[in-house]
């Protein structure tokens, strides 16, 4: 990939909230933010919990498993990127954990064949500073 | 008790006719134009209004900018900007205000140069935000349209919902633009094809852009703009035009939640108070004017604010019961909606001027002796996160 190729738009990795999500996927970890007072899971990642008052979270890892929520197969984009990848999946899947995370489904031919409940695991995408989670189904 | 409902009215109104200028008209003048044209057709002048509302799209530092261009010293200034509600929550806003004595004349203006600039409002993405949330989600790819194609998506895997029902949505909306001159104008400048009424198979066959949204379910990106007057009923009782009187208001927001449901919208928050306020409730509606960004946005919508249970919109909306002519109404998007007339970015100005159209009878698509009308805007994203304005108005 020279530096003329349009690539994938990257999180930023020192964005306040989300530094830690994205740390941690450079080890392949897929991490969501657990409240110890209150139960409550918290993502996307924040400093405070939104079901309690405390700011009591631990990090915990996903299993990368959880099911497609719902989908749409995009068909026309003008980003400079994504413009040549249509037609592709975008989804909200739902982690076994609780997360619902936003992602796209990769790994099959035709996404027009992708339906709601279908399992899905995390695909990692290798980057310079941080990896990409993408899911494809099981 | 005569002042029940009677505590602010619209008094005036102003479409900004052109949906392409063509890069020769501001945003501010179509701002300054609209608001001059809404105050005539009102019986009042600049020096009427003490109080401004806002949404910015003129420029920065909103409430003194646009002040200060329209010549004007007010003494309530609300710049409250959630998309393409911010006009519903305008009205809510200027009616409490004034119920409060702090203001008498209240002017919300809208002027967008969307189509000009050639924005991409639906198929771009939104990229590169430092808000925690778009740090989590640019790298999808996910276009505006994605985000609604998913809510469509849910409600057909949850309810049965169709894309013939889907359908029948801009079908509707098409009908009343055939009726519009302005809104076949503005097709005829944004060079739509084949301007006529549709069929649901016209709907179905024309191109996917997001499953399973096609392109006749999307609404268009114009130019335009509008202006609203609000007034006192101290003030309304001596204008120009019979009064449009805001009966209830309701405001809402809905962002993504674990485990959420994206099917329903804030409308399921907004709606009740809004009614709730007016005293009317949805089968007495013979107006409604509900934000038809795209097709599934109304389904949701109509559901979210009882005019049918959740999950029933599909059958509900079957027939072209939604068509001004129709009996059982309501009569949706009579001007032709965002889908086939006005949509420069944030539309929802338009739903309060045609909702006071056909209050007062100058709709092109006139509901004979419409007495009672819903303006619903939805401002940010249908699928993940927006905020809902909810106004019912009403005529004496």
């Amino acid at each position: 990939m020279n530096d003329r190729t349009p690539s994938r738009p990257l999180p930023m990795i020192d964005e306040l909230d989300t530094a830690e999500f994205w740390r941690k996927t450079k080890d392949k970890v897929l991490g969501y933010q657990h409240c110890d007072d209150c139960g409550t899971i918290v993502f996307y990642p924040r400093q405070h919990c939104t079901g309690c008052t405390g700011s009591n979270l631990t990090w915990q890892a996903a299993s990368g498993e959880g099911s497609i929520y719902s989908f749409s197969i995009i068909r026309q984009s003008y980003h400079p990127f994504f413009r040549a990848q249509v037609p592709f999946a975008v989804a909200w899947i739902d982690l076994a954990e609780g997360p619902r995370i936003l992602s796209n489904i990769i790994g099959v031919e035709d996404p027009a064949t992708l339906s709601i409940g279908q399992p899905v695991k995390v695909v990692w995408e290798e980057h310079e500073e941080l990896n990409i989670p993408l899911f494809e189904p099981i | 008790m005569p002042n029940q409902g009677r505590e602010a009215a619209i008094v005036g109104i102003h479409e900004y006719p052109s949906r392409d200028v063509e890069g020769r008209v501001s945003p501010l003048q179509i701002k300054a134009d609209s608001a001059a044209r809404a105050l005539e057709d009102a019986g009042l002048s600049w020096s009427d209004v003490d109080a401004i509302y806002d949404a910015g799209e003129g420029g920065g530092m909103a409430g003194l900018n646009i002040a200060e261009y329209f010549g004007l010293k007010p003494n309530v200034i609300d710049t409250t900007n959630v998309g393409g509600s911010s006009y519903e929550y305008h009205a809510a806003h200027a009616r409490r205000d004034i119920a409060a004595g702090k203001a008498r004349v209240a002017l919300l203006t809208y002027g967008s140069t969307a189509h000009s600039n050639v924005q991409r409002i639906g198929a771009g993405g939104r990229i590169g935000g430092v808000h925690p949330a778009d740090n989590m989600e640019s790298f999808t790819g996910m276009t505006l349209i994605a985000n609604y194609a998913m809510v469509a998506r849910r409600h057909m895997f949850d309810y049965g919902t169709t894309p013939a029902q889907l359908a029948e949505i801009p079908v509707a909306t098409r009908y009343h633009a055939m009726r519009n001159p302005e809104a076949v104008k503005a097709m005829e400048d944004l060079e739509f094809l084949d301007i006529r009424e549709t069929s649901i198979d016209d709907v179905l066959g024309s191109r996917m852009i997001a499953d399973p949204l096609h392109l006749l379910e999307c609404c268009m990106i114009s130019d335009g703009g509008g202006a609203v007057v609000i007034a006192s009923p101290e003030v309304a009782r001596d204008c120009a035009k019979p009064p449009v009187w805001i009966l209830g208001t309701g405001e809402a927001t809905k962002y993504p939640e674990n485990g959420g449901d994206i099917t329903s919208s804030a409308a399921v928050q907004s709606g009740p108070q809004a009614f709730g306020e007016a005293g009317v409730t949805p089968r007495e509606l013979d107006i409604a004017m509900i934000y038809d960004s795209f097709s599934i946005t109304v389904l949701s919508l109509l559901e979210d604010l009882g005019f049918c249970a959740k999950g029933e919109g599909g059958a509900w909306v079957e027939g072209g019961r939604l068509r001004f002519d129709q009996a059982g109404g309501p009569a949706l998007n009579t001007d032709g909606g965002g889908l086939s007339s006005n949509h420069p970015g944030m539309r929802g100005i338009f739903l309060l001027i045609e909702a006071a159209r056909q209050l007062r009878g100058e709709s092109t698509a006139q509901v004979p002796d419409a007495k009672l009308a819903v303006a619903h805007g939805n401002g940010g994203m249908l699928g993940t996160r927006h905020c809902a304005g909810t106004v019912i108005l009403g005529r004496d």
